[in-house]
């Protein structure tokens, strides 16, 4: 008992710490290496505005394209669940907002915990069964490549540690708790330096792909 | 052109790189996603046409020498370097499986515009000599000859002296102080010479002061099909030259969608400077002449027709109106495509494809998802704007076996006019 109490306050304490630093200072950097290249001024005459395209573009290419969700229905809808899931339960469950309270001074109210463990079900649910579209699909298969599966491990494995915590069903409840932790380490130390980092630059992308296209006078 | 290297190849991407580039790459997530958005691909069904993958030289450069964590693997040898072999690889997924079409780059959810990545990308095949025959070789008769058809103003001369003796109108030639000087595609001059003639027709009614420069009447730019910015500059340059020595308002972009996109958006930022003329698409004019009552028709087509959107001029040029206001002029039973507008799917043979005789095969083959779309509609004819497009449709229809009349949008507007003779 006492070695796993030991392990969760040295993920709570220390380790948290590190997983914070490289976290916080991996993204900086990587947001200001992608800032920092720039772009040369555009000489052509603008047809239409780029600030306000590229600000809507950022909010509808939430949404699928009409063609493309009919052809791929699977990865859309599959996303959305997982993605929104995800999100409840880290910013929506009550100790995870008391944590980020401690931290960061800010909170905001929770949902109840049964509805987070019922979406979390459904998120692990459909996590692995995007890790089986992966491994199947054709151009998905084709795309993957180790970055695409460690992504996929370090995204599960909070999500199931959480899971197996919240019913305490690993003995004793320090471990898991101590696990579920040090898997939401692990996601936050690889984040700079995986395609994880497009949870912060799909916002520059979008921007860029609605800025330059608003300017030829298209909505993209 | 200096001879081609992989050192110069690298030299190029490295000034490819900026932020755009360097935010879609940290973005992509593998969905797959752009692959259904790639006629490429939905007519094969081959992975390695998905849009993302054909950037992965350029990847490896913004990843290697871009991002801390790519230098240091880098350092450790852990990184796959750029490669002579490697670019010969992509050469056929870069140029011949793709037209720049824009397509992937509406669709891709992390807002990725792929396109012009790959427009970007070629830089450095060209750079590095990897570069289809095809595509070279009208490259150097665009820079040498004139025309990437090797097309000289004698020929053009030719079918000027055959329009004015059909038709009775005079084709201005270097007429200093103009409103508008009107550019050509070689396609047009050779092969739809209607498109001329329907210009000279158009104009004399709505009362439009135009000309053609003997020095440079070509608006086509194999540079930037191929990916070489000096090149596109020379070519682009010679119209501007031109166009300021005949003291022009307007320089109008003709029938042809790349060329759209060389003069209007790439074509300043190639010079370094604005120019001193406005471009207009010949859209664009037909229907500003129609919105202000100086372009009259009579009669109308009734046959079940569509319009094939060319994606320079629509999806890329944002010429996405004017077709349609002058279509609703003239024609009674217009439809449009299931995808039509900026998500129109590409004929298959832009972005240099058609110039590219090793890619006709895969080119066929992805004109699949064009014959598609038109059996959804059981339409009569067939309407564009683009001169490439038109060619490479007919070429498509004659291969399936699909009889239909693919018409010019500006000759049937200009079949419609009202002729008031005084």
């Amino acid at each position: 008992m006492s070695t796993s109490i030991d392990f969760l306050l040295w993920v709570r304490g220390p380790g948290f710490d590190i997983a914070l630093f490289i976290f916080v200072v991996g993204v900086l950097i990587r947001l200001l290496e992608v800032l920092i290249l720039g772009r040369k001024a555009d000489y052509s005459e603008p047809r239409g505005a780029e600030l306000g395209a590229g600000l809507l573009t950022l909010v509808t290419r939430t949404a699928p394209e009409g063609g493309s969700f009919k052809r791929s229905p699977f990865t859309v809808v599959g996303g959305y669940i997982w993605h929104i899931g995800f999100l409840i339960s880290l910013f929506l469950f009550v100790p995870h907002i008391e944590l980020i309270d401690s931290v960061l001074g800010i909170r905001w109210p929770g949902i109840a915990s049964n509805l987070v463990d019922a979406i979390a079900a459904v998120t692990i649910v459909t996590l692995v069964a995007m890790l089986f579209s992966r491994l199947t699909h054709p151009v998905k298969r084709f795309l993957s490549g180790p970055e695409d599966y460690l992504t996929w491990v370090v995204t599960f494995l909070p999500m199931l540690t959480g899971y197996l915590a919240y019913h305490r069903m690993i003995d004793p409840y320090p471990l898991v708790l101590g696990l579920h932790i040090l898997s939401v380490e692990l996601l936050m130390v690889l984040f700079p330096f995986t395609k994880l980092m497009h949870a912060f630059t799909f916002i520059i992308a979008r921007w860029y792909n609605g800025a330059m296209a608003g300017r030829r006078g298209v909505q993209s | 052109m200096s001879e081609a290297t992989l050192e110069r190849g690298m030299n190029a991407f490295r000034e490819q790189m900026n932020a755009p580039v360097a935010s879609f790459f940290s973005s992509c997530v593998n969905c797959g996603m752009c692959a259904e958005a790639c006629l490429f691909y939905t007519e094969t069904d081959d992975p390695k046409y998905t849009p993302i993958h054909k950037l992965e030289p350029l990847r490896r450069v913004w990843e290697q020498e871009y991002t801390l964590w790519g230098r240091l693997k880098s350092m450790l040898g852990l990184s796959k370097p750029v490669t002579n072999e490697l670019l010969e690889e992509w050469e056929t997924l870069i140029y011949d499986g793709c037209t720049l079409c824009g397509r992937c780059s509406m669709v891709c959810p992390v807002g990725n515009d792929i396109s012009y990545m790959i427009r970007r990308a070629r830089e450095g095949f060209v750079a590095a000599g990897y570069a289809p025959e095809g595509i070279k070789g009208a490259s150097r008769r665009a820079v040498t000859i004139g025309s990437p058809m090797g097309v000289k103003f004698p020929a053009l001369a030719a079918q000027i002296k055959h329009v004015e003796a059909d038709s009775g109108l005079t084709i201005p030639v270097d007429v200093e102080g103009a409103d508008y000087m009107a550019l050509l595609s070689s396609m047009e001059i050779m092969n739809f010479p209607e498109y001329l003639e329907a210009l000279a027709r158009i104009f004399k009614q709505a009362g439009v002061t135009w000309t053609i420069s003997s020095e440079a009447f070509e608006a086509t730019n194999s540079g930037i099909q191929i990916g070489s910015s000096d090149i596109a500059r020379e070519l682009v340059n010679r119209v501007v030259v031109a166009a300021e020595k005949l003291k022009v308002k307007y320089v109008i972009s003709p029938e042809c969608g790349h060329a759209y996109t060389a003069i209007r958006w790439e074509g300043p930022n190639l010079i370094g400077r604005p120019y001193d003329f406005k471009v207009v698409h010949i859209l664009e004019l037909l229907d500003e002449l129609r919105s202000t009552g100086r372009l009259k028709t009579e009669g109308t087509e009734d046959d079940r027709l569509t319009f094939h959107d060319p994606c320079q001029i629509v999806r890329k040029g944002g010429v996405l109106e004017p077709p349609r206001n002058l279509l609703k002029l003239v024609a009674t039973n217009f439809v449009d495509m299931n995808d039509s507008r900026e998500m129109n799917w590409c004929c298959g043979g832009g972005g240099g494809v058609s110039a590219n005789e090793r890619a006709e095969e895969l080119r066929i083959k992805a004109f699949k998802r064009k014959k598609t779309q038109l059996d959804e509609l059981n339409v009569e004819t067939l309407v564009t704007a683009c001169a490439n497009c038109r060619l490479i449709i007919e070429e498509g229809l004659e291969e399936y076996r699909m009889e239909m009349p693919v018409v010019g949008l500006t000759e049937m507007i200009a079949e419609h006019l009202v002729e008031d003779e005084k």
